[in-house]
């Protein structure tokens, strides 16, 4: 065989064809090209400059505004809103400035609703990943807790937490984040079962890749896509349910406030000082509105075929 | 004298389907039965079949990407199936495999390079990063991709280059075996070309075995030493490529060989062809005896009675037909 091995070799060489025409353009990975869609969609990119307002007034305005949300005007109860007092929003029944609890109010509503999100997409990512992955008994198991606990009424938890955590907010949140990851656990499965069968995930067993590790390198990063759309759908109903049960009286404590406190204490106040209620379910309104935007765009943007 | 790389013992490979209903028993399909063949080093085996005889499962077997029921591995004398599964993914460094379709087997939201090195963190842990990256521009090379293609998505390849990556991949920890399970019958027919002689090649300059599982007879005529023919999940013919191509000696592999198309018009209107009626018999209800017998056209009662054992044709040349001896002698018994 080694007879000739120099020509052979050069024979070779010529009867391998290359096949190397670069692709054009910078190299476009499956996010940078749902980015460059998302850029396209004008109703999404609106939703997002609007929604991205909103987190600057909450994070930097209550330091801008002269009054804070908790000590009392004392020239101005009930005040209307005017733009010579500097009460921009109006004031409440105790004379604290409305645009400063407004703009704490939501700070801490999308405080509460990241926590909440951030736990729900981590342990529903996790659990229906695994579930998917490991099929059979192990996912029947897995999933018929998830049944379980979708079947406990929602309210008798919230009411069970309370009790564990009393007055912190926080925690109580990261406990609803806790309720709210059986809606994505659900979700992640279902891909996972269909991802895990794709022939990538076989290539990677021939390489010896180890079972945890497919799951974290190829299975987690192909659901970007679903988790963020559900992620982004998440986040209004946390502020949601938030606004509901402070509006029962669970939720925020006074002084603190929150979007739903406020709304609450605006109702009652309605017809006697409209804009205890207009102000801050407006900002609500918007904030819901913007998100279900850029959900949207989202979806879009990672499935171009569903539309 | 080339050693046996490989030996397969009798795999078996059953899957349980879930019952329809809640307590009905469930039904067994057997996709691979009692296969056994050995494997010398540097040589290639070509495993035919229709769709759903099993060739894909019987791959995949051997690499215990699917748990085979019965039977053993035996690979350079060390048993597979009874490795463990931290010493089995050890042990896959030297076992390499090559998927149909090109697209599919490459992760959408990995980059060329972190595609091709996969494998090679396993195998070669310790090799520093620099390095890992000129092996894996050192294979791109080779495949006939550009090594500045590093950086590229998969989506934003061709099926052709695309396969190349997947064989990238496959050669990058230096393989003593691959399993090709159909690698060119998703690709344009002068991309197989390209991608067969690349394979082809490879196998020369890397001394790799390789099985090739393909339904296309011309692909496997052109790169395997030996043919495996399955049907059911059982062997029928096995034997040197030339034997089996000119004169086969079972009527399903002669049934084949017929079907297969020739692309000299004057030849093809020629020659006597034997068109299989129907489907193959389900593999969860197979029929007794032999498994051939349904369609086979020289089916008599005996075929009824039991499993035809393999008969020595010659040294290497074996089948699983009672009447061998008058397909041989009459081929034209066969075409009937």
């Amino acid at each position: 065989m080694s007879l000739y091995a120099g020509k052979r070799q050069a024979l070779e060489e010529a009867f391998i064809e290359r096949d190397d025409a670069i692709p054009r353009g910078k190299p476009r990975s499956v996010s940078r090209d749902a980015l460059r869609r998302l850029r396209a969609n004008k109703a999404a990119m609106t939703a997002i400059v609007i929604f991205a307002l909103i987190v600057i007034a909450a994070i930097v305005g209550p330091h801008l505004v002269p009054y804070d949300f908790e000590t009392p005007d004392w020239s101005a109860f009930t005040a209307p809103p005017s733009i010579e007092s500097g009460h921009y929003f109006g004031t409440d029944q105790n004379g604290r400035d409305l645009l400063a609890r407004t703009l704490y109010g939501t700070r801490v509503s999308l405080l509460v609703a990241l926590i909440a999100t951030t736990v729900s997409v981590v342990v529903g990512v996790l659990y229906g990943a695994i579930a998917g992955f490991a099929g059979g008994r192990v996912d029947s198991a897995m999933m018929r807790f998830v049944d379980v606990m979708y079947a406990l009424p929602y309210i008798l938890f919230v009411i069970l937490l309370m009790v564990m955590f009393g007055r912190n907010v926080f925690l109580l949140f990261a406990a609803i984040g806790l309720l709210e990851w059986l809606t994505m656990a659900r979700i992640v499965r279902g891909q996972t079962l269909s991802l895990k069968e794709k022939e990538f995930v076989e290539a990677a067993r021939a390489g010896g890749v180890s079972n945890f590790a497919i799951i974290l390198r190829h299975i987690v990063p192909n659901l970007v896509g679903p988790v963020v759309i559900y992620a982004t759908l998440t986040i209004p109903e946390i502020v949601v349910t938030e606004s509901f049960l402070s509006y029962l009286g669970f939720g925020v404590q006074e002084p603190l406030t929150s979007l739903g406190t406020l709304i609450s204490e605006g109702a009652a106040a309605l017809g006697a000082a409209d804009w205890l209620l207009l102000f801050p379910g407006g900002v609500l309104i918007v904030m819901l509105l913007a998100l279900a935007f850029i959900g949207d765009g989202l979806r879009d943007a990672f499935d171009p075929k569903d539309r | 004298m080339p050693e046996t790389l490989l030996s397969v013992e009798n795999l078996s490979t059953v899957f349980t389907l879930p019952g329809r209903a809640l307590l009905a028993k469930s039904a067994r399909l057997t996709a691979v039965s009692d296969v056994s063949f050995c494997l010398e080093e540097g040589e290639t085996l070509g495993i035919v079949g229709e769709s759903g005889c099993g060739k894909s499962t019987l791959g995949r077997s051997i690499l215990r990407l699917i748990e085979p029921t019965e039977g053993r591995v035996v690979w350079q004398g060390r048993s597979l199936t009874a490795l463990s599964k931290t010493e089995m993914r050890k042990a896959r460094r030297d076992l390499s495999i090559i998927f149909q379709d090109p697209v599919a087997s490459l992760d959408p939201r990995m980059n060329v390079g972190q595609i091709i090195e996969e494998p090679l963190k396993i195998a070669e842990p310790k090799l520093l990063r620099g390095e890992r990256r000129k092996r894996v521009e050192r294979v791109m090379d080779e495949v006939g991709l550009a090594p500045e293609m590093i950086n590229r998505y998969p989506h934003e390849f061709s099926g052709g280059q695309a396969q190349r990556i997947g064989i990238a991949r496959a050669i990058v920890t230096e393989p003593k075996l691959i399993v090709c399970d159909e690698p060119v019958s998703a690709l344009d027919v002068s991309i197989q070309a390209q991608i067969v002689n690349l394979l082809k090649a490879l196998k020369e300059r890397m001394g790799l075995t390789l099985i090739f599982i393909s339904h296309d007879l011309s692909v496997v005529r052109l790169v395997s030493d030996r043919i495996l023919v399955l049907y059911l999940g059982r062997i029928v013919e096995i034997g040197p490529r030339q034997q089996v191509f000119q004169n086969p000696a079972h009527p399903y592999t002669q049934a084949l060989l017929s079907a297969a198309p020739i692309p000299d018009p004057v030849v093809a209107r020629s020659r006597e062809r034997t068109a299989l009626q129907g489907d193959p018999p389900s593999p969860i209800n197979p029929p007794s005896g032999c498994g051939f017998r349904t369609r086979c056209p020289i089916a008599r009662e005996d075929c009824a009675k039991d499993l035809p054992p393999l008969a020595k044709v010659d040294a290497d040349h074996q089948v699983a037909c009672l009447f061998w001896t008058e397909v041989r002698a009459d081929p034209a018994l066969a075409a009937g």
